[in-house]
């Protein structure tokens, strides 16, 4: 990988004022250091976060669960309030990756990255997350904008992710074989007045499918879903899935993710 | 002394690798080690018009970047095709030039075009960068079905042909067709396959300007052919002068088995720099260049009777064998495809017909199997569609069709020596409970989940030989196997071998071989293997034959030892030798009882004399010391046999398919090592199965390799296979001393049919490899519209 | 140029090294340790698996500067006294390798595994290495050595 300077900070002030447009903030660097090393990206300032205290750690509260962006998967997966307040949110985090990937990957990492296929964004949208930066807060539904594409502004830090508690909630994901990333992952929240159907992998941005959500909310139960039809237009089409497969899928894990609730 | 052979001793080999202290390539590193990173081709076809290396040339810690011209100018030669085959019409195979280093074209993603040495490895990197190429993008030739109608990719081979080749009688195959009751065809393609050993190939080139000797660590299945080949067809030093050292090699699976450009430049850029140079391919690059596997577009014909009697099969197949014709590229589709693909068959007539195309993609060359899991996957799949055709179970249209006199002349090529196929398909039913198939198929059924179960019997020719037949096929080597046993003065051994070991685990095999030759304890005895400069000349391990011949070669050494020591015994006991027994190590004079040990012998053939009188324990005329060489050419290949029971479970609503019971009854004759064995029946297993379920090379239609890392390239883990069941019966080889007959690819040369034929029973079309969820899913869908239809 | 200073297997180490070295690289190239390997360039393959702090870490996807004070064990770090850890002692009776490239990376998983589940079933021995890729042994002596191991430790 090409060389750069590495800089570890202990605030979010000292963070912030290295960011440039030539710097990358280094959590886990599960998606930052293969890309280096793979010449897909290169930086002139790394600025390490991991050591600023604020940014980890879980608080629960009776409507809401707030986790620190530099948060490992493993301590999601791990947390008893989490899996207390919002067990399929643990359950997520627990099916990320491999163990090391956990043992190292951050909640923020995965947000700000905003990979088509990553698990966490159809968190944020199925559980109206707000996403807290250093200096304002975004709603989950404003913060993925496209395809590695998030809102955030150059230099701008995600310091914690709040989650609103739902009423019930499962994510249920198709994994590609061959990265284990979702080739269509849908994680469904039934809160006190709306449902939310988040899907990821299938587009090319995490998306709510609203046409599954509506007859969710007037009937929340599986075979409501039965004359849904869900389009393929839109749809990733790879040589893992078509997008017809995954337009399939889709109705198929949110399905399983109500039965599951 | 009970023997070892048959005892499941715990490799002596793995204490090292369990604690870091094994060796790999990547490992070696020189005083004044230099970097070497190679620029390769974006382009899939196109003409270079220019190489600029003004700028990569003046970056920091660039020591030199040469070039194709360079290469040429130094009149190394190119890489080399170890097979030649006849076309049917008799004419040459056509090969293009396969320069190290492109000058003139390149001809696949990630060819090789020039190569830059720098004091760091970062520094080679960021100076490659700056290595300017002028391309004429040409239209690639990409799919292996349409090779033949493109654009010719190389100007003297029209049609992008090869060989077109032929084995078998066409008009006895007609005959028999005209004849039968029933013609069962099928269409198939045997899906392109990246090797990927764990350990990316790897190079370490060291000339010592003084005695102009070159040391070069690779990772070989087969250092001795690195020599030779880089020696006398690349022309980079003389054999004395080259010194190949392949130690601790991390799998290769066929990938390893000869030299590719990377060693040859960097042993040239070695001499020219006076340097060591160092080359490790990251993965990306593995994927890109190391030689693919499998890639055949086939059509199959089995002319049956109604009873299920075979008359006749025919086959007619595309082989991709990429940008150039790698070493074993051209026996792969031919020799050890053709003559398997009737199986395990009486088959009064047959033919296989094969056309190798050249294609713009990586060079395709023998991976675990080489040839024979694609002729197997062809009859089997064929098999059990007869089966289903005719209304019969699959087992028993097996067993109406095979042989029961051994030896076996099989219909094309080989006389198969001994087998028992009945009882091998019959105690597969049983380990795997065919009776309760229909039971288990309930209870999927009951979960929502469509059970499927299919069969496989296959046999394979490995311990490829004799060499004097295969070099009149056209080979370029012999394949014999070389030993030499070296006993130590005080009396422990080392054994050299001519195979190389790179997880086959024959530190540990062989050693229990010549410890139940020899008499000495199994901690006594040391192999060697992989040094060009410490044991004979030798050709290798691939194609399942290093036990088969290679320790064959051990035998007769360690025998060769034996009796030398009977006549060293028999001078100092002061008998005749032919009153000398020898057994568990020792020399035994039966009537007195009078011995000596086999470390007392050789103890005095090193000391031949005796203080205080002239007196030597030789006898007249025998030279000291104790060390023996044998060269083993056997007189036939040797044939495992097996069948194989697979049972996959369907999600028809997502059409994820599960190899959920696995049932493995293999003929390796006899078994030296079973814990070694059954691991090897593993790692098959999990090889053919990853073909039939996971792995698929991928190029898209510009050429450019869609699955060049594991984000997209699905390497199998462990979550994808239940526990295997493992059977064995015993037919021992007549062919080698030990009755043994190779056990390295079995698992994926039967998996694949047997896995496909069971995902084909469970959902009831016909699907290609792999057995992807989308295409599972969409047989699920036609299924539900046929029976809805019926309904 | 960072200074980085580290408990590898049980012993103090402090070198200078450019700021973009990942841990692999630093035990391999800097401290010899050549017992992890490298398998692949996008954290799959496993090979290069060490414990950081005592937990099991790809060290291909850590900066060497970033774990700047921790405490690492590598495969090397595991013989004590000369004796291999029931783990590796497992791995050899159950066959639990082949070629022996991916297997420290194994090994080290493995333990940590073990770590968190005393006797875990056939089911989560196989899904924890689900970041380990082995292309030799089939998977199964490697379950096999696990829980061999397991009964051991």
């Amino acid at each position: 990988m090409k060389t750069f300077n590495y800089h570890s900070t202990k605030d979010v002030k000292e963070a912030t004022k290295l960011a440039s447009s030539s710097s990358a903030f280094l959590a886990g660097g599960m998606t930052t250091l293969p890309s280096m090393k793979l010449g897909l990206a290169s930086y002139k300032d790394i600025i390490d976060i991991k050591r600023i205290k604020k940014l980890s750690g879980i608080k629960a509260s009776g409507k809401s669960v707030t986790i620190g962006s530099t948060t490992k998967h493993v301590e999601v997966a791990n947390s008893k309030e989490v899996k207390k307040a919002i067990p399929s949110l643990a359950a997520l985090a627990e099916g990320i990756g491999d163990p090391q990937v956990r043992n190292r990957g951050t909640i923020g990492g995965s947000i700000a990255n905003n990979d088509p296929s990553a698990d966490y964004p159809s968190a944020c949208i199925a559980l109206n997350a707000t996403i807290h930066t250093n200096n304002r807060k975004i709603s989950a539904d404003k913060f993925f904008t496209g395809m590695f594409e998030t809102s955030l502004k150059k230099g701008e830090l995600i310091e914690a992710i709040e989650f609103q508690i739902p009423e019930k909630s499962c994510y249920q994901k198709y994994p590609n074989p061959a990265s284990r990333y979702a080739i269509v992952g849908v994680y469904v929240a039934k809160h006190k007045s709306d449902v939310n159907v988040a899907v990821t992998g299938a587009k090319s941005c995490v998306y709510n499918e609203k046409s599954i959500a509506s007859a969710l909310l007037k009937n929340f139960s599986s075979s409501s879903l039965d004359n849904v039809k869900i389009s393929s237009s839109g749809m990733n089409s790879d040589i893992h899935a078509s997008a017809d497969y995954r337009a399939n899928m889709v109705k198929i894990f949110a399905k399983k993710a109500v039965d599951a609730c | 002394m009970a023997s070892l052979v048959g005892s499941r001793v715990e490799r002596k080999e793995d204490k090292k690798l369990l604690t870091g202290r094994g060796k790999y390539t990547a490992d070696v590193t020189f005083a004044h080690q230099t970097y070497a990173y190679f620029v390769r081709s974006p382009h899939a076809r196109a003409q270079i018009k220019n190489v600029d290396t003004s700028k990569a040339e003046k970056s920091s810690g660039v020591v030199a970047v040469l070039t194709g011209k360079d290469i040429a100018n130094d009149k190394i030669g190119g890489l080399i095709a170890g097979w030649r085959i006849k076309s049917e019409d008799g004419s040459d195979m056509k090969v293009p030039a396969h320069p190290p280093l492109a000058s003139e074209s390149v001809n696949y993603v990630g060819d090789h075009v020039a190569v830059v040495i720098a004091e760091s490895l970062d520094e080679a990197r960021n100076a490659a960068d700056l290595v300017k190429v002028d391309y004429k993008v040409l239209k690639a030739v990409v799919k292996t079905d349409q090779a033949m109608d493109s654009e010719n990719i190389y100007k003297d081979i029209p049609k992008n042909l090869c060989f077109d080749w032929l084995l078998g009688d066409r008009e006895k195959v007609k005959e028999a067709f005209d004849k039968a009751d029933k013609i069962i065809k099928i269409d198939l393609i045997n899906n392109r396959l990246i090797p990927n050993a764990m350990e990316p190939r790897a190079a370490n080139a060291d000339y010592n300007p003084s005695t102009e000797e070159i040391t070069l660590y690779t990772t070989s299945q087969n250092p001795h052919l690195a020599r030779i080949i880089i020696s006398a067809f690349n022309g980079v030093a003389p054999e004395n002068k080259l010194r190949v050292i392949a130690p601790d090699v991390g799998g290769g699976f066929g990938s390893k088995i000869y030299p590719y450009a990377e060693e040859v430049v960097c042993s040239w850029a070695s001499k020219k720099i006076e340097r060591p140079v160092k080359w490790v391919a990251d993965r990306t690059e593995s994927f890109l260049s190391d030689c693919h596997g499998r890639d055949h577009v086939t059509h199959a014909e089995l002319a049956v009777k109604n009873d299920g009697t075979f008359l006749g099969f025919k086959n007619e197949t595309i082989a991709n064998i990429g940008a150039y014709a790698s070493v074993f590229a051209t026996v792969t589709p031919t020799y050890l495809f053709g003559p398997c693909a009737t199986g395990v068959y009486k088959m009064p007539a047959a033919y296989s017909n094969v056309k190798a195309v050249f294609t713009n993609t990586a060079p395709v060359d023998a991976y675990r199997g080489a040839g024979r899991p694609e002729a197997t996957y062809t009859i089997e799949t064929l098999v059990e569609k007869a089966a289903r055709e005719l209304g019969m179970d699959p087992a028993e249209i097996r067993m109406k069709n095979f042989p029961t006199e051994f030896p076996f002349q099989q219909t094309l090529v080989h006389s198969v020596d001994s087998g028992d196929y009945n009882a091998g398909l019959k105690k597969a039913m049983e380990v795997g409970d065919y009776k309760g198939f229909e039971k288990r198929k309930n209870e999927s059924a009951s979960r929502g989940k469509l059970r499927g179960i299919g069969f496989c019997s296959y046999f394979e020719a490995c311990g490829i030989a004799p060499s004097a037949v295969v070099m009149s096929l056209g080979c370029g080597i012999g394949l014999w196997e070389s030993a030499e046993v070296r006993f130590n003065p005080t009396g422990n051994v080392t054994v050299f071998t001519g195979s190389h070991s790179h997880g086959q685990g024959h530190d540990t095999t062989f050693a229990q071989i010549a410890a139940d030759r020899l008499g000495v304890p199994l901690e006594n005895i040391e192999i060697s293997h992989g040094d060009t400069d410490k044991g004979p000349f030798g050709y290798g391990t691939y194609g399942s034959r290093s036990l088969t011949v290679g320790g064959t070669a051990i035998v007769k050494a360690c025998d060769k030892i034996v009796a030398k020591g009977k006549k060293v015994a028999a001078k100092m006991l002061e008998v005749n030798e032919s009153e000398v027994d020898f057994k568990d190590g020792e020399f035994i004079v039966a009537k007195s009882n009078k011995k000596k040990t086999i470390g007392e012998v050789a103890f005095a053939c090193y000391l031949p004399g005796t203080y205080g009188e002239v007196k030597s324990p030789l006898p007249e005329g025998e030279e000291p010391g104790l060390k023996e060489t044998s060269f083993f050419d056997p007189g036939n290949f040797s044939f495992p046999a097996g069948s194989h029971i697979c049972e996959v479970e369907v999600d028809p609503e997502t059409g994820n398919t599960e190899v959920v019971k696995y049932t493995a009854v293999d003929d390796f004759g006899t078994i030296i090592n079973p814990l070694i064995v059954e691991g090897q029946v593993h790692g098959g297993l999990a090889q053919g199965i990853g073909q039939a379920l996971y792995e698929n090379c991928h190029y898209d239609d510009t050429g450019q390799l869609v699955t060049a890392s594991y984000m997209d390239y699905t390497m199998p883990r462990a979550d994808n296979f239940p526990e295997f069941n493992l059977g064995f019966t015993c037919t021992p080889a007549t062919s080698n001393p030990l009755g043994t007959k190779g056990c390295g690819e079995a698992g994926a040369i039967a998996a694949p049919p047997a896995v496909m034929n069971a995902v084909m029973n469970a959902v009831g079309t016909e699907v290609s490899m792999p057995a992807t969820a989308e295409k599972v899913w969409n047989a699920c869908q036609k299924m539900n519209k046929s029976n809805s239809k019926a309904a | 140029m960072k200074k980085v200073s580290l408990e590898v297997n049980g012993k103090k180490v402090s070198k200078e090294v450019p700021d973009h070295t990942v841990l692999s690289v630093f035990l391999r190239e800097v401290l010899n340790l050549t017992g992890t390997h490298v398998g692949c360039d996008t954290s799959q393959c496993g090979a290069c698996v060490v414990h950081v702090d005592g937990k099991s870490i790809k060290s291909c996807t850590a900066l060497a500067a970033d774990i700047e004070g921790s405490k690492v064990t590598t495969i090397e770090g595991l013989v004590s006294n000369g004796k291999m850890h029931p783990m590796q002692e497992a791995f050899k009776k159950q066959h639990g390798l082949q070629c022996g490239f991916c297997t420290p990376g194994m090994v080290m998983s493995a333990i940590d595994l073990l770590n968190h589940k005393k006797n875990p079933s056939d089911k989560e021995i196989r899904d924890w290495l689900e970041g380990n890729i082995c292309r030799c042994t089939g998977y199964q002596n490697i379950v096999a050595a696990v829980k061999e191991a397991a009964s051991k430790m």
